[in-house]
């Protein structure tokens, strides 16, 4: 343990509305503490700026998996193994679940929490591009009410986000419109367990019968300061059909919407290379079956 | 009677206190008053020391601080060469040397104290790979840059060149490799003026670190006691480190008036810190003939070897010894070189430089087999030593050797021909996006210390027979998940005939073993249980020549005689020292003679899949097929092949250490990452059994490394069969092998 | 500085084992830590503080978790069973048993958390195919063995669990 835990404190406020007053009061002295399988971390490795935390995994209105005709509404605290045990979940948002049986081993999955892996704001979580994909919604709340944002504009830059100091993550909503989609997730993280992704890729998309592109959406994780929905390419290829020209242009569109580095992980060049092979290949798969392909999902 | 007990898969003699939760490691252990120990490391790679700062808003009165000057004894940790310090005094030579230790009783307050510890380094330019080492860019070790050299040298390789009606030229190289046993270092250590020193700790050698504490402390050997508990895996990673950490300890113990001290690294610690496989670089330049017979081999190997000597002129000159593998080859030249750079020094990690140089080799014969235009098994069994042929060193095999029968063994299990056809004939036509291909490697590995090493040793075991007929064996070979204590305790059972509960192992104490020599080089069956089987033979013909047991035996008269003889004289132990089998003869100076008492000899096959949009590689399928003589159990046995083939997939395909100015900057398990249970193909495990003459338990011979050499070669020829690239360095990362498929294109 | 801890410290009730315990602690400290050094349960290892080796691994509440991960304060009314709960007594749980006759244990770091790990899985998947197995231990790392002789002893415990049932 790298950091001197007396300097650290986390409190447990008895309800939602105590921890959303406390933060009103204090709006920066305090933040949101979950699973902690992220901040855990960081405080072993003595690299955790902040100092207080409040403890919200006991709060009841952050929790649990709500199934309307519209929408699927996520606590923010459903862990990955919630999501992987949803019928709902299962049934209609593959990616998500996916992401979620990727996300480290069993215990962490137990642990770690959807909304934590929003807030937590990491470019190479597994989560955020299944949920761009999907279109998702987030809730925030506050002592002074709720409000929606959507998540494509949530994140506009490394670890920063439209959320105030005092307001918390209450729910996810996702759409239930596209359960007919053909998707394709592939997080690529050198060895198929407990990785940390070097390119996250989430993809869906509806061909008509006429073969043109009706519905596409690509999303990136982990080649961008933030994770990347790649509306561009989306736009190239909107009704057209996938020639190898389409998917030639749509692949070096993409490329210029996302900014991949060199780390000690990867490298810029083959997060390029990748990003554009996996999409190249969604689309051929999509061109010639209409149906899903690479990691069933 | 007892029916035999070598050769089945008795219960694991710690079994039970392992699967409870009960074994006790070091950092499960607390004494009254003890402190906590941490370490202040060197923040640059090479410098002159300017400055040490005590940061504010700690009370640096309430903690204990050592440096060098507060070392009784001489500032070196004794190995080899006396070139480490313990505590850098002015000069530091790589990243994370140690400078000052500090300890307290507050585990939160001394990681505060030690980031508040500055130290100011005057840099010093500073050498980072073996290239710029051999040029000498800088001068940092010696007046060369070179900790150790080798020649082996048969025939007269020079006069092959004109001769050949082929010559194949091939440069490889491999990276550090992290040997990441789940335990980290740790140790705790007692030290006083009236007593001495006594440590407690994660090891493989408790006699190493003894003699290295006599040095340190200037003490003699009987006040210096060194105690090895439950040890949460080595390979070779705790071979040399507990020496450093152990002493690190005792001086904190010594200097806060004999108050126990603690230190248990932590992951980053560990990682950043201690030694990891030794990169390498390999040269070689054959000669063959059209016929595809080796004429000459002509091997130029290279180590780095980090800031300080330590081990790396013993890893150096295995990696020599097996550069030219299981071959018969009439002129031979290897030259080789252990060289200094300014990183933390690498050490022993299983194989011992082996891995490195039979990967070289291993790729490269596959080489020359398309030069000659032979399958790269044809080209093999033409060249396969044989009984009555000479290795490199001119060590005449005197053992049965087929190394073209496990070939055929391992072929006929992997169904490789049909493979090999049938994946080429699939790669060329497909336009799918997975690439499939098999390859595999032959090699040997030596058990025992190189050369005339076992007989510098004399190691010697001791048995205890007890009053209640226990038999207690007294060896300073540890236990770190091998199964020494399991195997021991055979050896003991089948040569007395008595039950295998009967027999039990001393803990590992310098106190109250003898030094059976260090847990390393494969020696520990062969050699050590040997000797466990000599000397429990000694109590029984003591009980014998005493008239209290006869030819034969039940348990009940053994532990009657037991009783009768303890009674009457006392305590019963029997004491065996090692004498080299008859024969054997070893030239240090040419470097040739026979440099193992015996080897094993294996062929591994590896079937891969290469994921063309990721340049991922998946190992789909491995069997391990060799021959170690006898297996004294068959589980235990497998365990460690199928561990090794684990750690050699590691080795090949996951785990790269990202280098800095000298410094690991990916020192967490998140960031190097090792296979997960997800990841390894089934390890398929095959044995074949030739009985070695000078073995113990009907002729064991050694096992724990062999299964790190094969992998690497095998998955790399399997790479290059999917797709056509010839790869020639480990770890084959993603991000390269999509370059070297760009390349091809 | 004690006295600086004991300010911040919290009391936190839960059950360990199947005993209720009261334990006082700093709100962020590890449940690791606790577990290991205010009750002595030192079963459970640690092996990289990071949530990556699962040597850590305990069962809240039935589900397994990396306790480094864990702080403390939020197992209030948890029911927590380490390695040292496993075992009925001197009887050994089947996976227990399992992994000594299979060889799954080496060098026994790994050890205690891997076992919990298979019981958990077992507990969710009594049936588990082979690529259950590798996904339901993915957590744990093992350098060791390589994971077949693991593998063999989950094998064989749902065998003898089969038998049981």
């Amino acid at each position: 343990m790298r950091s001197y835990l007396p300097d650290y404190h986390l409190r447990a406020p008895k309800t939602l509305s105590d921890a959303l007053d406390l933060l009103a009061r204090e709006p920066n002295v305090w933040r949101a503490f979950a699973g902690g399988t992220d901040l855990m971390v960081l405080l072993e490795f003595g690299v955790l700026p902040h100092k207080n935390f409040l403890s919200i995994r006991h709060l009841p209105e952050l929790k649990g998996i709500e199934v309307t005709p519209e929408h699927v509404s996520l606590g923010a605290l459903t862990t990955y193994t919630e999501i992987q045990r949803h019928d709902v979940m299962r049934r209609e948002f593959p990616l998500l679940c996916a992401a979620a049986r990727e996300t480290g081993g069993i215990a962490i999955q137990n642990r770690g929490t959807l909304g934590g892996n929003i807030v937590n704001a990491s470019p190479a979580a597994d989560s955020p591009p299944a949920l761009l994909v999907y279109d998702a919604e987030l809730e925030l709340v506050s002592a002074n009410g709720a409000r929606w944002v959507e998540y494509r504009n949530f994140h506009t830059g490394y670890k920063h986000m439209k959320m105030r100091a005092d307001e918390l993550l209450r729910r996810i909503h996702l759409p239930r419109t596209t359960g007919d989609l053909k998707t394709l997730y592939r997080k690529v993280g050198t060895r198929k367990a407990q990785a940390i992704s070097k390119i996250c890729f989430a993809a869906g998309a509806r061909v008509s019968d006429d073969g043109r592109v009706r519905d596409a959406r690509i999303a990136l994780g982990s080649v961008a300061p933030t994770v990347v929905r790649c509306a561009r390419a989306e736009q190239v290829l909107r009704d057209q059909t996938l020639d190898e020209a389409t998917i030639k242009a749509a692949c070096a569109t993409m490329a210029q919407e996302i900014a991949p580095i060199d780390d000690m992980r990867s490298t810029a060049e083959y997060r390029l290379r990748v990003a554009a092979n996996l999409l190249a290949d969604f689309l051929s798969t999509l061109k010639t079956d209409g149906g899903a392909s690479g990691n069933p999902t | 009677m007892q029916t035999e007990i070598v050769g089945r898969p008795v219960p694991r003699k710690e079994g039970r206190s392992k699967v409870t939760g009960a074994a006790r490691y070091v950092d499960d252990l607390r004494m009254p008053g003890m402190l906590y120990g941490a370490t202040v490391r060197s923040p640059a790679p090479r410098g002159r020391i300017r400055a040490i700062t005590f940061g504010e808003g700690v009370p640096w009165d309430e903690f204990t601080i050592v440096t060098a000057k507060d070392i009784p004894g001489e500032n070196a940790v004794a190995l080899i060469l006396l070139d480490q310090p313990y505590l850098a005094a002015e000069f530091v030579n790589h990243t994370e040397e140690p400078i000052l230790l500090l300890a307290h009783e507050d585990k939160h307050l001394l990681e505060k104290a030690r980031r508040a510890v500055s130290v100011e380094v005057e840099p010093l330019p500073a050498v980072f790979t073996l290239e710029e080492s051999l040029a000498a860019k800088e001068i940092i070790w010696g007046e060369d840059n070179v900790f150790k050299k080798y020649l082996v040298d048969k025939g007269n390789v020079d006069e092959v060149w004109d001769k050949a009606d082929l010559i194949v030229e091939g440069e490889y190289t491999t990276g550090a490799q992290e040997q990441l046993y789940i335990e980290t270092n740790g140790v705790i250590a007692v030290a006083n003026a009236d007593e001495g020193v006594t440590v407690w700790g994660s090891m493989q050698c408790p006699y190493y670190v003894h003699k290295a504490l006599l040095k340190l402390f200037a003490l003699p050997a009987e006040r210096v006691r060194v105690v090895q508990c439950e040890t949460g895996g080595g390979f070779g990673g705790k071979e040399e480190y507990p020496s450093m950490i152990g002493g690190h300890a005792a001086l904190l113990s010594l200097k806060a008036g004999g108050r126990p001290v603690k230190i248990i690294y932590d992951r980053a610690e560990d990682m950043a810190a201690t030694t990891k496989r030794h990169p390498s670089r390999t040269r070689h330049r054959t000669a063959v003939t059209r016929e595809g017979k080796l004429l000459g081999m002509e091997i130029e190997f290279v180590v780095d070897g980090g800031a300080y000597a330590t081990l790396s002129a013993v890893v150096l000159s295995r990696g020599t010894i097996h550069a030219a593998g299981p071959y018969s080859c009439p002129n031979v030249r290897i030259r080789s070189r252990a060289v200094a750079t300014n990183v933390p020094p690498h050490g022993a990690f299983r194989g011992f430089g082996a891995p490195q140089s039979i990967f070289a080799l291993e790729r490269h014969l596959d080489k020359v087999a398309e030069a000659v235009g032979l399958s790269p098994e044809e080209f093999r069994r033409r060249n396969f030593i044989r009984e009555g042929e000479t290795t490199a060193t001119k060590q005449v095999i005197k053992e049965r050797v087929d190394m073209a029968g496990l070939l055929d063994r391992a072929f006929e299990l992997t169904d490789y021909q049909s493979k090999r056809e049938r994946f080429a004939r699939e790669n060329a036509e497909g336009n799918g996006t997975q690439k499939r291909g098999i390859g595999f490697a032959s090699f040997m590995h030596g058990a025992g210390f190189t050369g005339s090493g076992e007989d510098y040793l004399k190691s010697i075991v001791g048995a205890e027979a007890l009053a209640d007929g226990r038999v207690r064996i007294l060896a300073a070979s540890t236990e770190i998940g091998q199964g020494t204590n399991t195997i021991f305790a055979q050896i003991a059972s089948e040569a007395l005939r008595i039950d295998y509960d009967l027999i039990e192992m001393a803990q590992p104490d310098t106190g109250n073993v003898p030094d059976s020599g260090p847990t390393v080089a494969s020696r520990t069956c062969m050699i050590v249980g040997s000797l466990v089987e000599s000397a429990v033979l000694g109590l029984r013909q003591t009980l014998q020549g005493a008239g209290l047991l006869t030819e034969s035996y039940t348990d009940g008269e053994w532990r009657e005689a037991c009783r009768v003889y303890v009674e009457q004289f006392g305590a019963l132990k029997s004491f065996s020292q090692y004498k080299p089998p008859p024969g054997v003869r070893w030239d240090d100076e040419k470097y040739e003679g026979d440099a193992y008492g015996a080897f094993a000899w294996a062929v591994y096959v590896a079937e891969v899949t290469v994921d063309t949009l990721t340049y991922e590689v998946r190992v789909d399928d491995f069997v391990a097929v060799q021959e170690v003589g006898k297996v004294v159990h068959p589980i235990l046995a497998a365990g460690q092949i199928e561990g090794g083939v684990a750690q050699a997939i590691g080795f090949t395909l996951y785990e790269n250490v990202v280098w800095q100015n000298g410094r690991m900057v990916n020192n967490q398990m998140t960031n190097y990452v090792m296979p997960t249970s997800a990841d390894l193909p089934p390890i398929r495990v095959y044995f074949e059994e030739q009985p070695y003459e000078y073995g113990p338990a009907g002729g064991a011979k050694g096992i724990g490394e062999l299964p790190m050499d094969g992998g690497a070669p095998a998955i790399l020829n399997a790479i290059e069969h999917a797709t056509g690239v010839r790869f020639t360095h480990v770890p084959l990362m993603p991000e390269a092998l999509m370059r070297g498929l760009g390349e091809s294109k | 500085m004690s006295t600086t801890h004991a300010t911040r410290e919290v009391e936190v009730k839960c059950t360990i084992n199947g005993a209720p315990q009261t334990l006082r602690a700093l709100p962020l400290a590890r449940l690791l830590d606790v577990l290991r050094e205010d009750l002595q349960l030192t079963g459970t290892k640690e092996g990289c503080g990071e949530g990556e080796c699962g040597a850590c691994s305990v069962l809240v509440d039935g589900e397994l978790v990396n306790s480094c991960l864990v702080p403390v304060l939020q197992v209030e009314g948890a029911e927590i069973k380490t390695i040292e709960g496993v075992a009925g007594g001197a009887e050994l749980h089947a996976v227990q048993e399992a992994f000594i006759e299979c060889g799954g244990a080496q060098c026994g770091i790994c050890t205690p958390g891997m076992v919990l790990a298979a019981v958990s899985l077992l507990a969710h998947t009594p049936q588990p195919t082979d690529a259950d197995i590798r996904n339901g231990l993915a957590g744990n790392l093992c350098r060791c063995t390589g994971y077949m002789k693991i593998f063999d002893a989950v094998v064989r415990a749902c065998q003898r669990e089969g038998v049981k049932a």
